[in-house]
């Protein structure tokens, strides 16, 4: 055994089979364990007891010991809860967000160093960059996470919440690998995940209820009207806790004419607003809760609003972010996160 | 140095048992439902095998035990047995084993409460008795805690207020500990498992006394008298017969051995970690458990580190994943649900040494210190 020892967060999915495969290869003492988030119905995510069986033989084929861990309760407390109170306020979460920064980068890494592991590994299709310092008091090398070398898999996105503490800690091993390449890895070693489906959208939204059976199980979904400009109704929708701004389709509108975007949301009135995607258009976004890797930045920045959307061009001053052109409107609860040159410098909440 | 202390969730295969069982596999004995040699002398396994298990339970003929494939099987097989044959209401305890829980609520069954200590309360039994009620089943020793249920005060609320019910018992946990014929006498069906008694997994019994009527659950050949059908694991209820066979010479010594090496571990335990509360009353229970709960750390992560020493134990019910959930007894105990996130059962069995006992000591107040360290993690 050569290097630190390493905890894997193993979903069962082909990313982080390989991601542990490679660890194993560096001749390190790995560890797997899966995270058992999510008790209620599941078709797609990574807390089911087929993507655990998953997870431990690939773990058994790899020779590394393998554990579950049952964070239910955070996963309750840090995701599932503030998803729902998210749409009762009117705001569009992102839970796989929030899941990184509360249960993969804080309760498993406390858990890891607990257990004696100084460094934890997942299979994000990120890369960890590192450079010098830019201070002059503190000479440790400054890291950041970059864009993963596959760019319809870049998953950076999802991990801009990480400081330089967390970063210090924290490897990924396939970051750098295209995900034909990742698959074709796992093929190679034998690996029983090489051509299982990537994971789709929310793990615990199923495929056949959607979002509105979960939520409407929850909370009281409210029908609405939808108005455009002149205050004139122009259709309804079953629950308007499920439109987001932006959004175009199930409206139930009258058809023919320009397409229209919902433009605004008022829950107290249950009304919907809708435009031209020029009403859309927004010259500015302003953040909150923002984080930085390594200190606030200012100036010109590429900004992406959703996990795997264009970044645009835009300037960060404070907590504004002022597009360089016109930019379609953020829902509120997004996450934008800031980059230069393909590496992330922080990010924030849209308000 | 390693130290196995999860009997409780299956014990080592004993050598009478591994005996028992050779000598089926190596004479390659025939079907016992066949009609030729070979097939009579699995036969006579067969019912050599009862008699010693009808001997072990008391008070039931050898044609009454039931061979099942495990105590899972035995405790569905009396309570939807008795149910699907007679109707009515089946009531159980909340700290049941899962075995028994949940054929009774997927019946509508009734569950009633506990008291602190972890037996029955009975006023809350009493008040779930009447005559709808056909079948009541009460542990004789809990998986978890460890706690001896005595059951004559249970037979005689059922015999005065539910005349109709008959009196189940899951004696899995008790076989190696308590003289099943005397401690079960007040039951109607009792279960059994081979593999918590040094015996093979895969092989149990339910003892069917005073003529009980039972629908079976599994139908097709009409073994065990029509009430289970499937051939017969000759070598595995020959195994299962030696090792309970084997277990009264032995058990006066076994007792008095493992008792004294559980209170060493306990009194170690709860004198080497502050903030340790031990679960029920250690006079109530079997010799082989020790079980406590550890404030301000999880079992998850103390297992962790205990298997890192080569301390295997355990902590409440796994899920099929094996993820750790909380524990239904503790909960029906009335533990606060932050403490029972820090229990840990250490099991004992005649095969416990003093070393492993040592080795337990020395790795685990360590690791509850170092979680406790890194708070809650």
């Amino acid at each position: 055994m050569s290097g630190d020892p390493v905890m894997v967060a193993m979903s069962g999915g082909v990313d982080s089979s390989v991601a542990a495969a490679r660890l194993v290869a560096q001749g390190r003492h790995v560890v797997g364990v899966t995270l058992k988030l999510w008790g209620g119905a599941s078709d797609s995510g990574c807390c089911s007891v087929s993507d655990v069986d998953d997870a431990r033989r690939v773990a058994q084929q790899l020779g590394i010991d393998h554990h579950v861990f049952n964070f239910g309760d955070d996963f309750d407390r840090h995701v599932v809860t503030p998803y729902v109170e998210a749409h009762v306020d009117g705001r569009t979460p992102n839970p796989c967000i929030q899941c990184n920064r509360h249960l993969k980068f804080d309760r498993l890494l406390r858990r890891a160093r607990a257990l004696g592991f100084e460094r934890i590994a997942t299979g994000h299709h990120a890369r960890i960059v590192e450079g010098p310092s830019d201070h002059e008091s503190d000479r440790r090398p400054m890291r950041h996470i970059g864009r993963g070398a596959d760019p319809a898999k870049d998953q950076s996105y999802v991990l801009y919440m990480l400081d330089q503490a967390q970063l210090a800690c924290l490897e990924l091993p396939i970051g750098h690998l295209a995900k034909d390449e990742v698959r074709a890895e796992a093929a190679r070693l034998g690996l029983r995940t090489a051509h299982k489906p990537d994971s789709q959208d929310v793990c615990f939204i199923t495929a056949t209820g959607g979002r509105s059976a979960f939520l409407g199980e929850r909370v009281e979904l409210t029908p609405g009207r939808v108005v455009d400009g002149t205050g004139a109704e122009v259709g309804r929708v079953d629950a308007v806790q499920l439109v987001t701004i932006g959004q175009r389709k199930g409206l139930r509108t009258a058809g023919g004419g320009a397409a229209r975007y919902v433009t605004s949301v008022d829950l107290a009135t249950s009304t919907i607003t809708v435009g031209s995607r020029r009403d859309l258009l927004d010259d500015h976004t302003t953040l909150h809760e923002l984080q930085w890797a390594h200190g606030p930045v200012t100036g010109p920045v590429t900004a992406q609003v959703s996990a795997h959307g264009r970044a645009d061009h835009a300037h960060i001053t404070g907590d504004r972010v002022r597009w360089d052109e016109p930019h379609q409107r953020v829902a509120p609860g997004q996450s934008v996160v800031l980059y230069r040159d393909d590496v992330v410098l922080g990010g924030g909440i849209a308000a | 140095m390693a130290a196995y202390l999860d009997n409780a969730a299956t014990t080592p295969l004993g050598d009478p048992a591994r005996q028992a069982m050779a000598e089926v596999y190596d004479a390659r004995l025939g079907n016992p439902s066949g009609a030729h040699r070979l097939a009579r002398r699995a036969q006579q396994v067969l019912d050599e095998a009862r008699d010693v298990v009808a001997e072990a339970v008391g008070g039931v003929a050898p044609g009454d035990i039931v061979f099942t494939s495990g105590g899972t099987e035995a405790d569905n097989l009396a309570i939807a047995g008795v149910v699907d044959r007679v109707g009515g209401v089946a009531v159980c305890p909340a700290a049941e084993h899962h075995a028994v829980l949940h054929p009774v609520q997927q019946r509508q069954g009734r569950v009633v409460g506990h008291t602190a200590d972890g037996l029955v309360d009975l006023d809350s039994l009493t008040a779930a008795l009447d005559e709808h009620v056909t079948i009541v089943s009460v542990m004789a020793v809990n998986n978890e805690n460890g706690m001896i249920q005595p059951l004559e005060p249970i037979r005689e609320l059922i015999d005065r207020h539910a005349p109709n019910a008959v009196l189940h018992t899951d004696a899995v946990q008790a076989a190696p500990w308590l003289d099943l014929a005397d401690h079960t006498a007040p039951a109607d069906l009792v279960s059994l498992t081979g593999h918590k008694l040094h015996g093979p997994a895969g092989c149990g019994a339910l003892a069917v006394r005073n003529g009980v009527e039972l629908a079976p659950q599994l139908v097709g050949g009409g073994q065990e008298r029509g009430r289970r059908a499937g051939t017969h694991n000759v070598a595995g209820i020959a195994g299962l017969a030696a090792a309970l066979g084997a277990i009264p010479a032995a058990r006066p010594h076994t007792t008095d051995q493992v008792a004294a090496r559980r209170d060493r571990l306990a009194d170690g335990l709860l004198a080497a970690v502050p903030d340790t509360v031990e679960t029920g009353r250690r006079a109530g229970k079997i010799p082989g458990n020790c079980h406590l709960c550890f404030a301000g750390i999880e079992s998850e992560a103390l297992l962790f580190l205990l298997e890192a020493d080569e301390v295997y134990a355990s902590a409440a019910a796994s899920c099929s994943s094996g993820a750790q959930e909380p524990s239904h007894v503790l909960a029906a105990m009335g533990v606060d649900r932050r403490l029972a996130q820090g229990s840990l059962r250490l099991s004992l069995a005649a095969t416990t040494t003093a070393a492993e006992i040592e080795h337990c000591l020395t790795v685990l107040p360590p690791a509850v210190a170092r979680l406790r360290a890194h708070a809650i993690a």
